[in-house]
């Protein structure tokens, strides 16, 4: 069941149609958009090598320093592709129409991009945090021969499950156990692990897991998805990159709302699944509840690799299914912001 | 994780964060009177209101004038003009001034990483016009001496990242290493083994970090 999970995960894509912004465009007529299939766990900046060659006849003389912008927004490039999607549209578009510049790069507002080179350093430098999160030190990474670390950056660049999961396993990432597999193991010696927070097949009790979160929030209910207005600008986007610290209790499961409620906690609180807990809220119905679940923000969807999750899921399971290649779980939120 | 009163990984909690920066701005104002003081900048972050339950936020230190010194002296190898000069009658603003006799404008963040658990710099520089500053310019302003660090050294180095919170292209100082030599001049400086005040934690940092980019802290602040 996992490895069916992450096999989508690696070849889920989102068709892209991509202009060319008009001021670049120096033939006439004016080029036709170029249609791509982007991996959702790649990066824009990879995908030059196939926008190129449609547009290359109409642009003006000079060096190109390539970025892309959906409806006016230049689009970070160091995101990975499917969490700029599920960010950025509400309302999935299919195509999703890009916009791509070839001259004048906003570098007061987006850090250079030196094309593969730069999205290799980013994710490099990702996949140190998120060990170092994970195993408490990066020296796995650091320790992994040149020649590994260049394939296993082709392996992430060519979308080559197969070719990451052999080379993987030289990170010596700590796992999290699967809160299902952990009912089948308790009589299993591992799980009798006392103080020792790792275990020797390096299953961690008390655990940090790479989490980086992207908050839209909203003031008002939507009876759409499709009706809440599109991002102007990145300031209108919280982004948290902070590691979530996993608990575990007996007895308890630990879920993905869990996780997002303790990178958020001020949205903690909404209850509102059966219509048992509301009619129970609605006997509460004292001045002060009430005050209480106005204040409260509410979590409206959370989006991981295009899949609009439910929130009671298992935190374990989403993060060793869904997780990106670098170990990072990209979480896009949209919240509703808590009445003050 | 204790938000005690000692660190002896060479690692802060966010808690610890907010205690030691406290103390190392009213320490600096204190103690290093010619520059401006550090401010706090809580992070309420306008689309979220984050609760104040555990006050999170950053160190800010903007608009520090730069100019390199036009007598460049070799021992004279710092941006703080004034600071052990107690001659200096009339008031100096923080000026050198710098090779094209241009003025440039530096800000420092000190910010928190819950990834790594240590204090990371971040700076840029800029023109009156608010053009940012290349790092070679910026290298330019450093003292010689930041600068053959910053070659030499593995653990210095500088990228150009987006800063964590204000969707802007900043240099940052790479943090990595950085609770190994906090141990270490947590073994120096203290004889009971490996402990560091959390309230000190910060100022030991700076001594370190701030001569990268060419900020001396009085020795008074140490104590």
């Amino acid at each position: 069941m996992a490895n069916e999970a992450v096999k989508y995960v690696w070849e889920g894509a989102i068709p892209l149609q991509i202009h060319l912004h008009k001021s670049d465009v120096a033939s006439h007529p004016s080029p036709p958009p170029a249609l791509v299939l982007a991996p959702r766990i790649g990066y824009l900046p990879l995908l030059i090598p196939h926008i190129k060659p449609y547009f290359k006849d109409s642009l003006p003389p000079g060096e190109d320093s390539i970025w892309f912008d959906y409806k006016g927004v230049p689009l970070k490039w160091y995101i990975p592709t499917g969490v700029l999607f599920d960010l950025l549209c509400a309302e999935p578009e299919r195509p999703w129409n890009l916009t791509v510049h070839f001259r004048g790069y906003p570098s007061n507002i987006l850090i250079p991009c030196e094309g593969e080179d730069s999205v290799k350093w980013n994710f490099v430098n990702s996949l140190k945090e998120a060990q170092y999160i994970i195993n408490g030190n990066c020296k796995n990474v650091m320790n992994m021969s040149q020649s590994d670390q260049e394939d296993l950056w082709t392996s992430v660049m060519n979308g080559d499950l197969d070719a990451y999961t052999k080379l993987s396993p030289k990170l010596k990432m700590a796992t999290i156990e699967d809160e299902f597999s952990r009912k089948a193991s308790l009589s299993s010696p591992q799980s009798r692990q006392g103080a020792t927070e790792m275990d020797v097949a390096g299953q961690i009790k008390t655990a940090r897991v790479p989490v980086r979160l992207y908050v839209r929030s909203i003031n008002q209910d939507f009876e759409n998805i499709e009706d809440v207005p599109g991002i102007d600008t990145w300031d209108d986007i919280s982004y948290l990159n902070r590691p979530v610290e996993f608990l575990r209790e007996e007895g308890k499961c630990f879920t993905l709302r869990n996780a997002i409620e303790s990178l958020l906690p001020e949205f903690i609180g909404d209850r509102a699944q059966t219509s048992g807990e509301e009619r129970s809220r609605d006997d509460d119905n004292t001045e002060e509840a009430d005050g209480l679940l106005r204040e409260m923000g509410e979590i409206k969807l959370a989006r991981i690799q295009g899949i609009e999750m439910k929130l009671e899921i298992p935190f374990s399971w989403v993060v060793n299914n869904l997780m990106n290649p670098e170990f990072y779980l990209h979480i896009s939120v949209l919240v509703k912001a808590p009445q003050r | 994780m204790n938000s005690g009163r000692e660190v002896s990984d060479g690692r802060l909690t966010v808690e610890g964060f907010s205690v030691a920066a406290r103390a190392f701005a009213d320490k600096w104002k204190i103690h290093n009177q010619s520059f401006p003081p550090w401010s706090w900048v809580p992070l309420i972050n306008r689309t979220l209101h984050l609760s104040n339950q555990q006050e999170e936020g950053y160190l800010s230190l903007e608009e520090i004038l730069i100019l390199s010194s036009l007598e460049e002296s070799p021992e004279d190898e710092s941006l703080n003009v004034a600071t052990d000069c107690l001659e200096k009658e009339e008031s100096v603003d923080h000026t050198i001034l710098n090779q094209e006799n241009e003025a440039h404008y530096y800000d420092f963040h000190i910010v928190y990483s819950s990834s790594y658990k240590v204090p990371v710099l971040y700076f840029r520089g800029y023109c009156s016009g608010g053009q940012p500053l290349s790092l070679d310019v910026i290298k330019k302003d450093l003292p010689s001496c930041s600068v053959s660090l910053l070659h030499e050294s593995k653990w210095t180095f500088i990228t150009q990242e987006e800063h964590p919170y204000l969707n802007r292209p900043w240099f940052k100082l790479h943090p990595c290493g950085t609770e190994d030599w906090i141990k270490l001049l947590s073994q120096s400086s203290i004889s009971t083994g490996c402990q560091m005040p959390v309230d000190l934690y910060l100022v030991s940092w700076f001594s370190v970090v701030g001569q990268v980019v060419g900020l001396r802290i009085p020795l008074e602040m140490l104590n």
